[in-house]
């Protein structure tokens, strides 16, 4: 039986993919090179990770404003995370999900995903219902 | 969210498809956040530089830009944040011609939308300050915690379309720091340092930023003799919103919410206090130190300075040269700049040799770019949100007073 996790209801449309998960947190414009696809700054968790496609599973936010048109920039270009869970998002990345139409989630019931998620596992996103699933766990 | 009816005629496109695609954005973020309504707002502030926007984005604007003027115009007042390139300067920094094209679309298609351009991030010192309690729409994180701390007005973090559709819709969701209960402080520091200047100031919110880790936290703080000034509000808020998200703090006595400590926490039961010790600080500049280094480029910037900090840096440059291998780039709202010019101060920097620009600021200008193309590395800077910032865009960055930056410039290497 997969895991399921619940969380807060959410933006964009379901999705399903590979996770990319740090206990850090989160900027387009401060921890990526976006030409690259990469994760750039070097204190950054996932320093030189790719995350085209990938289900970032991070703690939250950060400062910002830039990231809300930055997502839909990326997505124009087509290199951009699949969705981004979050512990707890601050407004930029909310409003950035909503303007670009990308997947975000966050407020999960049993607790900070990033200690309930692992990098590459399978997920299943689904914001509409509140609901993330673990396919490759049980 | 319950709507009013002119929400419901936005949305249904009777005013226009600007202002439908503003409502339809508003909601899905207000139900994002459980918002029960809408709040008018009496500004916004829309952060939209063009290495941000990228093509698309620009593209995306124009095409509002195209609407009938009665359907594309904002409804409240609506002002920018710093722009992505100075047209009297980008040469020098060895920016394009094709980010000034860029930048001049962008420029036309605000303008056709009503929008005024401040290209500034010091509007609460130099444009309309916000008044306790007014509801906003405010772009930039140095702006939003400055205008909800330290002036009592209510923004959230509001990135460039949400700033966009509040200046069309006229109104913002009802959640975050527009409600009282958010509005209580969460944590407490007592600061047992005294910030010698603006860098340690900025220190100081990086510190705190660092330990908060959330939008949702508010930081209440002690321990100051005296009130700090604004430009030592600026650079704290501007830095404890970078590194933590944060966008209200409380200090007892000096921001307007905070009669007392009690009210700080809305008369809740006060959390243990945090120290902030010297030791702290040390650990703090010792994430970004460097001594005896070449120095690349020497910034003043993010926020934007204010005239008093201009004159402080042409004080400290006066009779003297920026060395040949380090640029010396200083960067200011438009209006500033014409008081700087005005006062002499622009020139006594330039006469130093360096560079004073305007409605832009460091980080918002294609800063790996400018970094490519000028061979830049190592910089150096008093802005403790600046390094916070830098160093995803491949720069190596030091955090040191602005006395050291500029003794720093003129040696070409870190004192």
């Amino acid at each position: 039986m997969p895991i399921v996790l619940k969380c807060h209801r959410g933006i964009g449309p379901s999705v399903r993919g590979t996770a990319l998960v740090a206990r850090d947190n989160f900027s387009a414009r401060y921890d990526l090179d976006r030409r690259q696809g990469t994760f750039s700054r070097p204190a950054h968790g996932l320093y030189g990770q790719a995350y085209h496609d990938k289900i970032l599973v991070l703690v939250t936010a950060k400062g910002g404003v830039a990231s809300a048109w930055m997502l839909r920039d990326m997505k124009e270009r087509g290199i951009v995370p699949k969705a981004i869970l979050f512990d707890r998002t601050n407004t930029i990345l909310a409003q950035g999900a909503a303007f670009a139409e990308l997947s975000l989630v966050d407020r999960f019931e049993a607790g900070d995903p990033t200690t309930l998620i692992r990098s590459e596992d399978e997920l299943l996103v689904e914001p509409a219902a509140g609901r993330v699933t673990i396919l490759n766990r049980d | 969210m319950r709507l009013d009816e002119e929400e419901k005629a936005m949305l249904a496109g009777a005013l226009g498809p600007a202002r439908q695609w503003a409502l339809r954005h508003q909601l899905a973020v207000g139900d994002f956040f459980d918002a029960p309504d809408f709040v008018p707002v009496g500004q916004a502030h829309v952060m939209a530089d063009t290495e941000s926007l990228g093509p698309s984005g620009v593209a995306w604007l124009e095409g509002l830009a195209a609407l009938p003027s009665a359907e594309r115009r904002v409804k409240v007042p609506t002002i920018t944040d710093p722009r992505g390139l100075d047209f009297a300067t980008y040469k020098r920094l060895k920016q394009t011609e094709a980010m000034a094209e860029l930048e001049a679309r962008t420029i036309a298609a605000f303008e056709a939308l009503g929008v005024l351009m401040t290209n500034t991030c010091i509007n609460y010192q130099t444009v309309l300050p916000p008044v306790r309690g007014e509801h906003m729409a405010f772009g930039d994180t140095g702006v939003v915690i400055y205008s909800n701390s330290v002036m009592g007005a209510r923004s959230n973090f509001e990135g460039g379309p949400s700033a966009l559709a509040a200046g069309l819709s006229g109104r913002t969701p009802r959640y975050g720091y527009h409600l009282e209960s958010h509005r209580a402080g969460s944590k407490h520091f007592a600061v047992r340092y005294c910030p010698r200047d603006l860098a340690d100031w900025g220190a100081l919110g990086g510190i705190v930023g660092l330990r908060c880790n959330s939008y949702w936290e508010v930081p209440v703080l002690t321990g100051f003799a005296t009130p700090p000034n604004s430009d030592e509000l600026k650079h704290f808020g501007a830095a404890l919103a970078s590194f933590g998200s944060v966008a209200l703090f409380h200090i007892p006595e000096v921001t307007p919410e905070a009669t007392s400590l009690a009210a700080a926490f809305a008369g809740r039961s006060l959390p243990a206090a945090v120290s902030i010790e010297d030791e702290d600080m040390q650990a703090f500049y010792a994430g970004y130190a460097a001594k005896g280094e070449k120095v690349d480029v020497v910034v003043f910037a993010a926020p934007q300075l204010s005239l008093l900090e201009l004159q402080q840096v042409a004080d400290l440059v006066r009779g003297r040269h920026i060395s040949a291998d380090t640029t010396l780039i200083v960067a200011t709202s438009p209006e500033i700049k014409f008081a700087a010019d005005r006062m002499g101060l622009t020139a006594s920097i330039e006469r130093a040799g360096g560079i004073v620009t305007a409605g832009v600021c460091f980080y918002q200008s294609y800063a790996r770019e400018m970094a490519e193309a000028n061979g830049w590395q190592r910089l150096l800077t008093n802005s403790a949100k600046l390094v916070n910032i830098i160093g995803g865009y491949g720069y190596q960055p030091t955090l040191a007073s602005m006395q050291r930056c500029v003794d720093s410039a003129v040696a070409g290497r870190i004192v």
